[in-house]
């Protein structure tokens, strides 16, 4: 394997900095990674769509204003010509998006996403767009009209979701960083489940203006990558204010890698850490439950004082989230119609009228999980219920930012397992609709709340990997980095080394890479 | 089901036997630069699909911002409507699918608008006075524009339809009043009136262009009709569309004539939508009221609540124009018109121009002679708005001017007016051109009187006899002589002095 | 709350716009049945005296200047529309033609 792309961005970055070596060989050493695993039968299949052409045009572009050196140099972003890959809910100019469904066969978004401008200003190669369940509506990225994409670590099982594609490409070396987005868990269960980092940032940290809004009072766009240091470097780039999202808030983003570096002493003397009782015990596998036992042993050895938390009303939190995302949805994604974009499905017969056409047009461009949704969300908001159901969802909603509340009262993060279980097998709960949306009762609280959360890899059980994952106030996201980076640097003293070194080496699966 | 013709009952007939209940939504757009919630122009009738933004097309991934001068006309509306103001709203999404609507949902405001409880008194022809109450005036967004292709242009028999976005999210303020009683046979001029004093109120606050013929101001009409002496209100029609103030008074004249036949014929009055048509003066039956209306309200989470301080509306009152009550009492007393007269002028819809009109000099009793006569006049001929023929204050000035100076006679001016309406230019160049200067040259004048007194010596002689007033007589036949360009003051001094009589 | 049924579903799924066969609505009854009986404690989570949260944070009165922005042209506008004409979206009929 080519050494380029096992490292992190940050000590890439500093290789591309000193010279020794150029972006366009980083570009074309994750490009050649991408077409030797990602494509054939036995693929990883992250990706959807290559930017091969653009991401080298970029390459070329930083590597001359490096080698010519002067202020434009001086000037470049610190994580300039290290490659990225994005999800493909984020809207890119010059590429397609799908949102991994049908519905989106080829649209090419005439705009692009404010996280998008901000990393073509700072001149991030974009690698191409990962998958994801339909309009990221899942947590095994099965969903996706696009086909499966597999777990590296084992490649019978999921990658977790609906941000699956972007953390197995970052698990598999295809890219050192790429885009996320969660809603209920799908960047953190995705990367606890493939060993990665993930970071969902507070509410209105990062624009959601190009994100395809699924549920929009809960999404956010965060970054996954496989060292703390590196989301907080991705963090830092596309967070901050932007006038094009009114729930954006409007101040600078906090000074996040230092955080991480602070962190990486491993040092977290004064530190309070709440384990939330709800969030452990019934329902979680008994390797999962050891490793994050296991953790916060660690971190009472590096000086954090452990605490216990309740969070009583975390027991309505799935069940609010059923309600309060799909009502979201089936709103969000009324506009796909057919009118102005997307692929017009006429009826098989009777009169071709406009509600007749839309209602063909829809049928056939969603999958299943998502009509599903569309229908829970048209109940849940319909006369007669909206009381009953959206409306108690919401009163639950304040009763569980007020459980953090508390909790953060007697704590500074708060920390749990990411996701129940560990990978579980490809197809094994894609019956059963209520067992899929177990896997994200420990994320859900965090985005009814608005908080951030971060996953850091916690060990393995059964040889797949295991995510912990901490919790801060609002605004606080400096303080998962340091928490975070706390931990990864203690368990890696353990391991020698990233989780991720224990990862199976992949076989080639292919010779022409993905289409 | 609709009748296929309507049954009506004579329109006094129908009130003899019932009470009307009246009620308006009123959707006035707002001229602000940009639109309500992206900063596209807000402009129609340019190319279409070019005034639009990502936003505007609702494309995947967009976003909504508020624009700050909407929330701030609509306060303003709110004020002048005598409305309180929410502390906090929320805006609300309205699910519903039509392809003029690019997301699928309007995004307007549910249970919380920006305004609510005001009132208004809306004055009649007479003098009577309406106190209508304003239940809210909420914000929302325009939809784009259908237009419907096949032999009709119509919606029904249409093979298909295009859609243009340009006025899609047009910032809108909607302006619903709470049930209107004791109308009765006033109902129609009340509506009428009160489209017109909320189209005169934002058209003084400038926030609105104000024309109902480009849909600036839209008005459903609500109509139910209860038996006399009962209470309940009956069930209502919500007639849509009605976008002139003749035709809101004619709406709801039908409306009230079409209910009553339902209900005397025993028949219920189904809760409906009903559609305006100019060319026959009838509504006929849109969709049902049904379940289908379930518009799934729920507060829109891509924006957040709006806040008011009473630093911010006290901010906005103090910009607030004269109310128009106010200065209309203030109008009356400089201008000493008479309660009468001064209602027509207002009724006329010719305050504005008179007040320009005395601004630049002309004295009110001109003025009004000009505007209330002439014009008026001219306007209805020409089956137009009097203020959309073209004449200016300036052009009363110059003609009032040439008259008083003896170049021309009333009658002349008259014409000259005709000729500057078709475009003919300025008074001066027109009585120039078409030399209609009048005839002030005593001895062509006498040469024509000589000749008229030549031809009827009866006339003559009764005048001698001091019957003065059959002067009158050669007038006419002077007038055609000199091809009405004579003065007739001039023809008569002329007459009497050649006759030697004293005036 | 009563039981969901087909009929409730078709309703559903007409509101929704979404075309859905016999075998469909039927899978969906009984999803939809399975999910709404698992979630409905929400009901009884909260009390009245308890407010709704509708945004994750307190943010009031974000607001934007009157000031025109950048457009699409009408070729960007158009470019990903499944029918145009006229330099406009072109959609089947409204009403159901006889």
């Amino acid at each position: 394997m080519n050494e380029i792309i096992k490292l992190s961005a940050a000590d890439l970055a500093a290789k591309l900095r000193d010279g020794s070596v150029t972006s366009t060989q980083a570009v074309q050493a994750h490009l050649d990674r991408i077409a030797a695993v990602d494509g054939g039968d036995r693929g990883v299949h992250a990706f959807l769509h290559l930017n091969a052409e653009e991401a080298l045009a970029v390459a070329a572009e930083v590597d001359a204003i490096r080698a010519a050196g002067g202020p434009e140099a001086e000037a470049l972003h610190p994580l300039a010509g290290v490659p990225i890959a994005i999800k493909d809910l984020i809207v890119t100019k010059g590429q397609p998006t799908t949102a991994g469904s049908k519905f989106l066969e080829g649209w090419m978004s005439p705009y692009d996403a404010t996280v998008i401008e901000k990393i073509r200003a700072a001149k991030l190669p974009m690698l191409g767009k990962t998958n994801l369940d339909e309009f990221a509506m899942g947590s095994s990225t099965e969903h996706s009209a696009y086909g499966d994409t597999r777990n590296p670590w084992d490649l019978d099982r999921i990658p977790g979701g609906s941000g699956g594609g972007s953390a197995a490409a970052v698990a598999a070396f295809e890219a050192p960083l790429a885009l996320g987005t969660d809603t209920g868990g799908s960047i953190r269960q995705p990367g606890a489940v493939t060993g990665t980092v993930g970071v969902k940032p507070t509410y209105g940290g990062v624009s959601r203006y190009g994100a395809i809004a699924m549920a929009s009072s809960l999404d956010q766009i965060g970054p996954v990558t496989r060292t703390v240091r590196d989301s907080a470097l991705l963090h830092e780039l596309i967070g901050g204010h932007d006038p094009k999202d009114s729930t954006s808030i409007d101040q600078p983003v906090a000074e996040l890698a230092a955080a991480a570096e602070q962190g990486a002493t491993g040092d977290l003397t004064g530190v309070r850490i709440g384990v939330i009782r709800e969030l452990q015990g019934e329902g979680y596998d008994a390797g999962v439950q050891a490793r994050f036992d296991e953790s916060l042993q660690l971190l009472r050895s590096a000086g954090a004082e452990i605490v216990e938390v309740s969070c009583p009303n975390f027991e309505y939190a799935l069940n609010a989230y059923y309600l309060i995302m799909p009502s979201e949805v089936s709103s969000n994604l009324a506009k796909f119609d057919g009118v102005r974009y997307g692929n017009r499905v006429l009826p098989a017969e009777g009169p071709m009228t406009i509600e007749r056409v839309m209602g063909a047009t829809r049928a056939a461009g969603f999958g299943d999980e998502v009509k599903r949704r569309i229908i829970l969300g048209t109940y849940a908001l319909s006369a007669g219920y909206y009381d009953a159901y959206y409306g108690s969802a919401q009163k639950v909603r304040t009763l569980i930012q007020r459980d953090f509340e508390a909790a953060f009262a007697q704590a500074d993060v708060l920390v749990s397992p990411t996701s129940p279980v560990v990978a579980f097998p490809l197809g094994s709960k894609l019956d059963d609709p209520l067992a899929m949306y177990l896997n994200d009762v420990a994320t859900i609280p965090a985005n009814l709340a608005g908080i951030p959360g971060i996953t850091v890899p916690g060990g393995l059980s059964e040889n797949l990997p295991v995510g912990i994952q901490f919790l801060a106030p609002a605004h606080e996201d400096a303080r998962l980095y340091r928490a975070g980076a706390a931990l990864e640097k203690l368990l890696e003293d353990q391991w020698g080394g990233p989780l991720i070194n224990q990862a199976p080496e992949l076989a080639e699966s292919s010779k022409e890479g993905v289409a | 089901m609709a009748h296929a013709t309507e049954e009506l009952v004579d329109f006094d007939e129908a009130l003899d036997r019932y009470d009307p209940a009246l009620g308006f939504e009123v959707h006035v757009e707002l001229n602000t630069a940009t639109k309500m919630f992206s900063d596209a122009p807000n402009a129609f009738g340019d190319v279409p699909n070019t005034n639009v933004t990502p936003v505007d097309l609702g494309l995947p991934g967009v976003l909504p911002v508020v624009n700050k001068k909407a929330v701030e006309y609509s306060i303003k509306i709110g004020l002048a409507l005598n409305c309180q103001i929410a502390e906090y709203c929320r805006f609300a999404r309205k699910n519903y699918f039509y392809p003029d609507t690019p997301k699928n949902f309007q995004t307007s405001q549910y249970d919380e608008p920006i305004a609510f409880d005001g009132w208004l008194d809306i004055e009649l022809s007479d003098g009577e006075v309406f106190h209508v109450e304003i239940e809210r005036a909420h914000m929302e967004e325009d939809a784009g524009k259908l237009t419907h292709m096949g032999t009709s242009g119509r919606i029904q028999g249409a093979d298909f339809s295009l859609v243009d976005y340009n006025r899609a999210g047009v910032p809108l303020v909607e302006i619903v009043t709470k049930p209107i009683l004791g109308a009765g046979k006033r109902a129609p001029e009340l509506a009428k009136a009160y489209v017109a004093a909320i189209r005169e109120i934002v058209k003084n606050l400038d926030v609105s262009d104000a024309k109902m013929e480009r849909g600036n101001v839209r008005c459903d009409a609500n109509v139910s009709l209860m038996p006399k002496g009962t209470t309940t209100l009956g069930t209502r029609t919500e007639t849509k569309n009605v976008n002139s103030l003749r035709a809101v008074e004619h709406a709801v004249r039908f409306e009230i004539e079409r209910h009553a036949a339902v209900l005397d014929s025993g028949e219920k009055i189904v809760q409906e939508t009903r559609h305006w048509h100019e060319d026959t003066r009838t509504t006929t039956s849109g969709r049902p009221k049904s379940d289908a209306d379930d518009y799934r309200y729920f507060p829109e989470p891509d924006l957040v609540p709006i806040v008011t301080t009473k630093e911010w509306i006290e901010e906005l009152r103090a910009q607030l124009p004269e109310p128009l009550a106010e200065r209309r009492k203030r109008l009356q007393a400089d201008w000493g018109y008479a309660d009468a007269e001064f209602r027509d002028v207002v009724n006329a819809g010719f305050l504005d121009a008179i007040e320009e009109t005395i601004a630049a000099g002309a004295s009110p009793a001109v003025a009004r002679k000009w505007w209330m006569g002439e014009i008026s006049r001219l306007a209805k001929n020409a089956d137009v708005e009097p203020l959309d023929l073209g004449v200016t204050p300036a052009t009363i000035i110059e003609l009032n001017s040439l008259i008083e100076a003896k170049k021309i006679n009333d009658k002349i001016a008259r014409q000259v007016l005709e000729y500057v309406v078709a475009g003919e230019g300025r008074p001066t160049e027109i009585v120039e051109k078409r030399s209609l200067a009048v005839v002030n040259d005593d001895s062509a004048l006498g040469a024509a009187i000589d000749d008229a007194m030549a031809a009827m010596p009866d006339v003559v002689a009764k005048i001698k006899d001091g019957k003065v007033q059959a002067i009158g007589a050669l007038i006419g036949p002077v007038m055609k002589a000199t091809r009405g360009q004579a003065d007739a003051g001039r023809v008569r001094e002329i007459v009497l002095e050649k006759l030697g009589v004293e005036g | 709350m009563p039981a969901i049924s087909r009929e409730d579903v078709a309703h559903l799924a007409q509101l929704a716009h979404l075309e859905m066969s016999d075998t469909e609505l039927e899978k969906m009854t009984g999803e939809l049945g399975v999910i709404v009986d698992a979630i409905k404690s929400v009901s009884e989570a909260a009390g009245n005296d308890v407010p709704a949260t509708s945004h994750p944070l307190p943010l009031v009165n974000v607001m934007r200047e009157d000031v025109v922005g950048q457009t699409l042209t009408q070729e960007e506008a158009l470019q990903n529309a499944p029918d145009a004409e006229d330099g406009r979206f072109k959609v089947p009929a409204i009403l159901e033609g006889e």
